[in-house]
């Protein structure tokens, strides 16, 4: 029993590339305590050191560099606008209970009335009946309405880095939907590749800030019909997401189109001598076979479109990440520079997680090679 | 005069010994790569009958072309000239009636064992019910005795049991020939005793044609019953067939002292040796391998004192 969880535990961190964590496992076992001490020392004491040696060499440099207008914040700044924003983001989401309480009570009257308005029309005269039934749908509105009060206020720091997080999937997704089978495709077909590879190689290397406003010329086409207010994603939003997709498209469709192009031909011949129609050889055999590449893929394309998105927030006032910094450099209050920095900490933190889950993820598929980084 | 006749008397004979049929044969078979000038012709004239029942070795250098002709028959590629025919009927493609098991076993390392063999079963038995199918897989997986390691994936098996999940997934198809290419090159000596022997054994219960390509001579004597040494290429040609009469089953360690045994392995060994000779004298004779130089006296090179990145300073 003892052996079997330290066996999935170890595989659970070997998959979810958390290599760090495989000492502890061992020594909370009770194996060879000397050699996991080494380890842990050299694996998470020693990352640790350099992290508070930094902090160190950071709060030294903050304090020698200074302007006219602003000063380099110090760890200790950044940590008390952090405290600061997260105490911003708590205040103002109490404000908004509370204006939604209100507002549900006021909805709660105005039914009353206009329950009490319709039982009035009922015993009264025709010419009274018509208007009094007016008023009362009208006060059956403004209840509804003031029931699905959705406070308007402005977005805190939490609520940029979700919707920033949010662009960046709903981006991500769209350029998967389109790279992934254009790259099978591509692998699969050397004319399809012949084709298709001068426009691939012509728009790669082009900078996502180059396509923004051609993206917003065709978002404010597609939207052009519908209500802007009532829209399920604001222009902005899907200006951003466009531009994030354009850009992550091209690592995606490489790598996919050179993990179909390399499946072993082993591979290839035992589904040949298995007669296995095109689909079938598709499907069972070359799709599982270029997952991995497939996935490393789609792990630079995420990264490089949270880099791009921060970029294109800022360009297309989508309320995110970006714009926050860009309305601190701005406004220019006192702790401004400090703001900034937990941004950067912040769009830091978070695309690690995102690369760690993109790891993780291609560890599932990878059949026994598991990456760690 | 009435002469009286005996009846006919009764003579015991032997049992009539049914000739197998034959299978595969190959007549006059071609096959080179490139064209033009970077043309290479790895096999000429290639005469070959393999019956049904028997277990056939093909002996030979590496590089000789054994691989070209385990996949000739296979049908992963085709012939430029000469018939290759299957039960009479030309082959034109591959199929599951040729099963082939590669040297380097080419499992799918996202299936399990039971996933790999599955895979095999499900497309060519497709017409029977799953119970069926799942049946004959379970069957396959304990003639191989790999029952306990039926659900773990190929890069958690040894070599020895990769090469076992690639036999079973051959062997699930029913095939009428089953081409071994150099099977056991890839293991390590124990474990490739080893693997003969289970061969062996499971080839005893089936009785499946073999065709089985090799780079050791012991072990096709020990394998099989017709022996044909492929001659070094380039353009090889079948050497002449030693038929091996060794009663089964058969032990290695016993027949290391068998007389049989050991002459028809010098046999086959001189055989080799000396057409690998012959080869290498003919291409010698042919190609430019010596060239003479011209009359060159070496000239005094003043080395300097002092370089600099090897250049005199």
């Amino acid at each position: 029993m003892n052996n079997r969880w330290r066996r999935k535990a170890i595989q659970f961190c070997q998959v979810a590339g958390l290599p760090v964590l495989e000492p502890f496992i061992r020594l909370a076992a009770g194996e060879d305590p000397r050699q996991q001490l080494r380890e842990i020392v050299k694996f998470a004491v020693v990352p640790i050191l350099t992290v508070i040696v930094l902090l160190g060499l950071w709060a030294f440099a903050a304090q020698r560099i200074k302007t006219d207008s602003a000063q380099l914040p110090g760890p200790g700044t950044t940590w008390e606008a952090a405290k600061e924003l997260w105490a911003a983001h708590r205040q103002q989401r109490q404000a908004d209970a509370r204006r939604c309480e209100e507002e549900y009570d006021k909805a709660v009257v105005y039914m009353v009335e206009a329950l009490l308005t319709e039982r009035q029309a009922a015993t009264a005269t025709d010419e009274d009946k018509a208007t009094l039934l007016a008023n009362a749908s009208l006060l059956r509105k403004q209840a509804l309405q003031a029931a699905n009060y959705v406070p308007a206020s402005a977005p805190t720091f939490v609520d940029q880095t979700l919707r920033s997080i949010g662009t960046v999937f709903v981006g991500f997704l769209i350029a998967s939907c389109i790279a992934i089978p254009v790259g099978v495709l591509c692998g699969m077909s050397p004319l399809f590749n012949a084709a298709v590879s001068p426009i691939i190689q012509v728009f790669k290397p082009v900078s996502p800030l180059a396509w923004l406003p051609i993206a917003s010329i065709v978002v404010i086409w597609w939207s052009s019909g519908s209500d802007p207010e009532r829209a399920v994603f604001s222009r902005a939003f899907l200006i951003s997401a466009m531009t994030v997709s354009l850009c992550s498209l091209w690592p995606t469709l490489v790598n996919t189109a050179l993990g179909v192009a390399s499946v072993n031909s082993d591979y290839l011949n035992v589904a040949k001598v298995l007669r296995l129609s095109w689909w079938q050889t598709l499907v069972k055999i070359v799709l599982p076979a270029s997952l991995p590449m497939m996935f490393a893929g789609l792990r630079i394309s995420l990264g490089v479109g949270w880099m791009v998105l921060i970029a294109a927030d800022m360009l297309a006032q989508n309320p995110g990440l970006g714009k926050f910094v860009w309305d601190m450099f701005q406004n220019g209050s006192n702790s401004t520079y400090a703001k900034i920095a937990v941004a950067v900490l912040v769009i830091g933190m978070v695309g690690l997680v995102l690369d760690r889950l993109m790891i993780c993820m291609r560890n599932l598929v990878s059949f026994g090679n598991n990456a760690t980084s | 005069m009435k002469i009286s006749t005996l009846p006919y008397p009764e003579v015991a004979r032997p049992p009539r010994r049914k000739v197998p049929q034959v299978l595969v044969e190959l007549h006059g078979v071609h096959k080179g790569y490139g064209n033009g000038l970077t043309r290479n012709e790895v096999l000429s004239d290639v005469n070959l009958r393999i019956r049904e029942g028997e277990f056939l070795a093909v002996c030979g250098f590496s590089g000789s072309g054994k691989s070209t002709l385990a996949k000739l028959i296979a049908g992963l590629i085709v012939p430029d000239q000469g018939e290759l025919t299957m039960e009479g009927q030309t082959i034109t493609g591959p199929g599951p009636d040729r099963g082939i098991v590669f040297q380097n076993y080419s499992l799918l390392p996202w299936l399990t064992v039971r996933g790999n063999i599955s895979l095999s079963v499900d497309s060519v038995f497709a017409n029977l019910s799953r119970g069926e199918r799942s049946a004959q897989v379970g069957h396959f997986i304990e003639l191989v005795g790999l029952t306990h390691a039926a659900n773990r994936y190929p890069h958690e098996l040894s070599g020895g049991m990769r090469q076992r999940v690639s036999l079973a997934r051959s062997l699930a198809m029913k095939p009428k020939v089953l081409v071994l290419d150099e099977p056991l090159s890839a293991l390590d000596a124990m474990t490739r005793s080893v693997m003969q022997s289970e061969i062996l054994r499971i080839w005893e219960e089936e009785r499946q044609t073999c065709l089985m390509i090799t780079n050791d001579v012991d072990e096709a004597i020990l394998m099989a019953d017709r022996i044909v040494p492929l001659n070094p290429g380039p353009a090889a040609s079948l050497g002449p067939i030693f038929s091996v009469d060794l009663e089964r089953p058969r032990e290695r360690v016993a027949l290391n002292h068998d007389s049989q045994f050991q002459g028809l392995r010098n046999a086959i060994t001189h055989y080799l040796v000396a057409v690998r000779d012959r080869s290498r004298a003919a291409a010698e004779d042919a190609g430019d391998v010596t060239r003479t130089l011209p009359q060159l006296t070496p000239q005094v090179f003043r080395t300097p004192s002092r370089t600099l990145f090897n250049l005199p300073i």
